[in-house]
């Protein structure tokens, strides 16, 4: 496998671990505590990176990502004091415990051979490079870690799929039908904490947030079922890992970066051309709706009163222009009929008129 | 003191002075995760304005230069952000997500473009990360505090519009007053303070430095005024002690340090201040307990003196515990507070703890009657209310109740009520 | 006539804010219960507490006899419709089929029995030719037929529904009113919380009279007099509201 190859599969790998917990963060709204757990589990790895002196243990990931568990469970206790109001809990306990990583990171780098770089925003064109030998096979760690995460989320995302979807849409009836929401919430988050330490080599913690909500985000505004979702997020991210690769060969620029850059992109043309909910979208949508209503209003008018077609701007009192134009519209669907010198509605047009009140 | 330490100082008091006092508006209105998504949304504005600077033929480094891309792209950030929410089903955090990982990827990748590296891997990009405190010039906290004074100056003159803003939008709206002039102000000032912090503490922790303080400052005063001096208060002692701190030793960057000082202090803030603070509400739940415990034990000895009619006798400590159960805690308690004293083997109220049991008991049953009198509520209710709420009616409660029940002589069960201590 | 539900000594406080007081009440299976009082009388509260959903000051709650807990399965709940985000990825068919949830338990998928189920119970409220709709497209009507569908699916004994005719078009609310008499002449009990003080005699056969404590609960003949009403809707107990707020606030350590 080319160099290339594995450095893009390693970030469609990360997209697809990420878009499975994001598109619950999204829907859920707690977006934010996704970023403060990003950031939040850097003094995991490096207290992990120190005690088992090696980014890749298994232990690391298991320890980091009680730290994430740790951030969501201090931003609760924080809140509930009542002290403090949610949004504040969270801007003031990320920062201090990736203070705390930082502080922790500086002192022991050069002692103990952890480069800062490596940790914050990680190399994912390292990736061919960092092998390991699995069953007599060489492959890139990153890819290899990655791609369990992706698996273990999907089995995840299958096995509690009916209770995240009933926690998310009602919490209340998933605590009266026996789910435990707290249960849920800490094995989402758990879940998210597990996908950031794995995806911190190749893409760094700063960025793996990009890989969490912005897929998950551009795929609620195309669809409006929850497993479709899903899987949009994973194929939305894979496209960004693929372009952003080729982004950034062609600039010469960071790859993590060149991805979530390709990952904004796609949002921003979903978010304007996206049949339903799309700005242009709606925006067409809106017109057709005035249209329809108009016309509705004429067929309307002709129920209660027969008006020779003459007659009809004035009594309205619409424009005469956009009468005619009305009425023609009409005339050809077949919603209006001439008979005796009036027009009057059809059957066809009293049903379209139902049809748009309804 | 060397040059270098003076000027990290200088540069971190003025840091959290500003965006501590400008967080407390972000804390109150329920907007504090904007200084993050603001402070990751300023990335890509600073490395556009070094490309165009440096392209234009002007210095490149020159802070306000970076100030001004840094604005503009915040600006726009903020933009996105609202659009975003306004025009889609997607809620302000999601919104507030896209904007604050998206900018910042865009920011890196403009930032390795500028070092001219293909990789992520330069010192560049640490400084943003988490600033570079001690590489910051005198000219730098020359236009730092220039900005500090622009700040706190419009905090100063604005005080008024802003205040109605944070507490009362609608309200603001109504008498006239241009509410989102001031919000766009108060979002630029934020942008102003972010560009300030991004050389001293860096992206991420930024958040913190607008927040922290405001949150500490909210333990120890409801008034907007106050709030504010204090967080900047509180700011500008996390900078300086981060910046002290750090001098201490080579390998202490000074931005964690300054955002691990602004949490110890809100922790303090937490646990001691005087009306808020946790560590009294605990020391007040005890008292209470204890209290209650008390004056339990002085019911037990009135309900004895019920049966004989006397008041003022001596009784032995196993008639009193017959009363109700355990008291064992109680006693030594009400000894110690003169309710209660020793008459050789056996206890007796002193005149004091006559009037405290008169006057609890009394609460009692007045509680009751109204309870039955006015809520209709059934009989074996009544005690178990009347047992928690003697003990906190006030007088003046009362006394309202009596003369609204019209001065009742016996409580639901055909118990007297005390008038108070018997003479 | 066996009690359906029972309180007793009934304390809930968010906070230091008293919500429900010291409330004694006890309900007989069979009947069509509305649960009416002014706004933040606690009417929602009592359901939440009946549900084991918030936290008891005080006092107990017995559903069948026995703790929520123990009881679950006979229980079928239909909430506010605002406390729910609509905006969420799911058809009605989706949204029907979670009332099915409780009782396949943790793992368990959705059959096809449920599924038929589910379409059952949208025949019934008249909203199977919605069954694919996405539920943001939904009118408030066909919001809370919905909600009634999922409750019907779980096929209980005990139907506790907070405001199901508030904002909801005549048709729908004639629908949801003969399914409800349909319940309850089949055995089941119902209790709903309910707004409309007018229509509380011509939809139900007793009334539980609440602000912040029990007024008065029974048959509507005896209960719903102008007497308990005006009690009920008289204006806040200022003594005991404050009195209480003064005790949650001492428990807590508040500077009172």
């Amino acid at each position: 496998m080319s160099d290339d190859l594995i450095v893009i599969l390693t970030g469609a790998a990360c997209a697809i671990a990420c878009a499975i917990p994001g598109c619950f963060l999204v829907l859920r709204g707690i977006s934010l505590i996704g970023d403060a757990i990003s950031h939040a589990v850097l003094p995991g790895i490096v207290i992990a990176f120190l005690i088992t002196n090696s980014l890749s243990a298994w232990p690391v990931v298991i320890g980091a990502s009680a730290v994430g568990l740790l951030t969501v469970f201090l931003i609760e206790t924080l809140t509930r004091t009542r002290r403090v109001k949610e949004d504040a809990s969270i801007a003031v306990v990320f920062p201090a415990l990736f203070a705390l990583g930082v502080l922790l990171l500086v002192q022991y780098a050069d002692y103990r051979d952890l480069d800062p770089d490596c940790v914050l925003h990680g190399e994912i064109l390292h990736a061919p490079l960092m092998t390991i030998e699995l069953f007599g096979a060489t492959l890139s760690r990153p890819l290899f870690v990655l791609t369990i995460a992706a698996a273990v989320n999907l089995v995840f995302a299958l096995v509690f799929f009916k209770e995240l979807k009933l926690s998310t849409f009602d919490a209340g009836l998933a605590a009266a039908s026996g789910f435990s929401p707290i249960l849920l919430h800490y094995l989402l988050t758990g879940v998210v904490s597990l996908t950031t330490v794995a995806s911190f080599e190749s893409v760094g913690a700063i960025l793996v947030v990009a890989f969490l909500i912005v897929p998950a985000a551009t795929a609620y505004l195309l669809t409006d079922r929850l497993g479709p979702m899903l899987v949009l997020a994973m194929a939305v991210g894979s496209t960004a890992a693929y372009l952003g690769f080729e982004l950034a060969v062609a600039l010469d620029a960071s790859v993590a970066g060149s991805m979530t850059v390709a990952m904004g992109g796609l949002f921003l043309l979903v978010w304007l051309a996206a049949p339903r909910e799309g700005v242009l979208g709606r925006f067409l949508r809106n017109r057709r709706r005035k249209e329809r209503f108009a016309l509705a209003l004429v067929i309307e008018h002709l129920v209660r009163e027969p008006t020779a077609a003459p007659d009809l701007a004035p009594a309205l009192r619409w424009p005469e222009q956009r009468i005619t134009e009305l009425v023609a519209t009409l005339t050809t669907r077949g919603h209006i009929a001439e008979n005796a010198g009036v027009l009057v509605a059809t059957k066809a047009g009293s049903e379209f008129v139902s049809d748009v009140v309804d | 003191m060397s040059e270098t330490l003076l000027t990290v100082l200088a540069g971190a008091m003025v840091l959290g002075l500003s965006a501590g006092a400008l967080g407390c508006f972000a804390v109150l209105r329920r907007h504090s995760l904007l200084g993050d998504a603001l402070a990751h949304a300023a990335l890509p504005g600073v490395c556009l304005a070094f490309l165009l600077g440096s392209w234009a033929g002007f210095d490149p480094k020159h802070p306000l230069l970076l100030a001004g891309g840094a604005l503009c792209t915040a600006w726009i950030g903020t933009l996105l952000i609202l659009g975003i929410t306004r025009t889609t089903r997607l809620k302000q955090d999601a919104a507030i997500g896209i904007v604050l990982s998206v900018f910042f990827g865009a920011g890196m990748v403009l930032l390795t473009i500028v070092q001219g590296m293909g990789n992520a891997q330069q010192a560049g990009l640490d400084k943003f990360l988490f600033g570079q405190a001690a590489a910051l010039t005198r000219n730098d906290v020359i236009v730092m505090s220039a900005f500090a004074a622009v700040v706190l100056g419009a905090l100063l003159v604005f005080y008024r519009p802003f205040k109605l803003l944070v507490f009362d939008a609608e309200h603001a709206a109504s008498l006239g007053i241009r509410v989102k002039r001031y919000e766009v102000l108060l979002v630029t000032l934020m942008v102003v303070a972010v560009v300030l912090g991004l050389r001293t503490v860096g992206v991420v922790l930024m958040a913190a430095m607008l927040v922290t303080p405001a949150a500490a400052a909210r333990q120890w005063t409801d008034r907007l005024g106050l709030m504010i001096a204090l967080a900047g208060g509180f700011g500008m002692a996390a900078g300086a002690a981060g910046a002290w701190i750090s001098a201490l030793e080579a390998r202490i960057p000074t931005g964690p340090i300054i955002v691990l000082s602004a949490t110890a202090l809100l922790l303090i803030s937490l646990l001691v201040s005087p009306r808020r603070g946790l560590l009294w509400a605990w020391v007040r739940r005890r008292r209470n307990r204890r209290r209650v415990r008390v004056e339990n034990l002085l019911k037990d000895f009135w309900r004895l003196a019920e049966r004989d009619n006397g008041y003022g006798r001596p009784r032995a400590l196993s008639d009193v515990m017959a009363v109700r159960g355990a008291v064992s805690r109680a006693v030594d308690d009400a000894e110690s507070t003169g309710f209660i004293r020793k008459a050789g083997t056996q206890l007796q109220l002193t005149d004091k703890g006559l009037m405290r049991a008169a006057r609890v008991v009394r609460n009692h049953r007045i509680w009751e009657a109204y309870l039955s009198n006015r809520l209709d509520l059934a009989d074996d209710h009544l005690h178990r209310d009347a047992e928690d709420m003697e003990h906190v009616l006030d007088d003046e409660v009362i006394e309202q109740i009596d003369a609204a029940l019209g001065h009742p002589a016996k409580d639901p069960h055909g118990r007297p009520i005390p008038r108070g201590a018997p003479a | 006539m066996s009690t359906v539900l029972e309180y007793h000594d009934l304390t809930v406080a968010y906070h230091t804010r008293p919500v429900l007081w010291d409330v004694d009440l006890s309900l007989p299976d069979g009947k069509l219960v509305a649960i009416v009082g002014p706004n933040g009388a606690g009417k929602s509260t009592l359901l939440k507490a009946t549900l084991d959903l918030v936290p008891l000051s005080s006092g107990y709650v017995r559903v069948f006899g026995t703790h929520y807990d123990k009881a679950r399965g006979r229980v079928a709940y239909v909430p506010q419709r605002e406390s729910v985000d609509w905006d969420f990825p799911s058809t009605v068919l989706d949204v029907v089929m979670m009332g099915r949830y409780g009782k396949l338990g943790w793992f368990r998928r959705p059959s096809a029995e449920d599924r038929a189920a589910a379409l059952d119970a949208l025949k019934k409220v008249g909203m199977n030719s919605y069954a694919d709709r996405q539920i943001s497209r939904l009118s408030g009507g066909q919001q809370q037929r919905t909600f009634l569908a999922r409750a019907l699916v779980q096929d209980a004994d005990l139907y506790l529904m907070d405001e199901p005719f508030a904002g909801v078009d005549a048709v729908t609310e004639r629908t949801i009113i003969a399914i409800l008499h349909e319940l309850r002449d089949a055995g089941r009990t119902v209790v709903c919380v309910h707004h409309d003080l007018q229509t509380v005699p011509e939809y139900f056969d007793w009334v539980v009279l609440l602000n912040m404590r029990l007024i008065a609960a029974g048959p509507i003949e005896e209960v719903f007099t102008t007497e308990h009403l005006n009690h009920t809707y008289g204006g806040r107990l200022a003594i005991l509201e404050s009195a209480a707020t003064s005790l949650l606030r001492r428990n807590r350590g508040a500077r009172t």
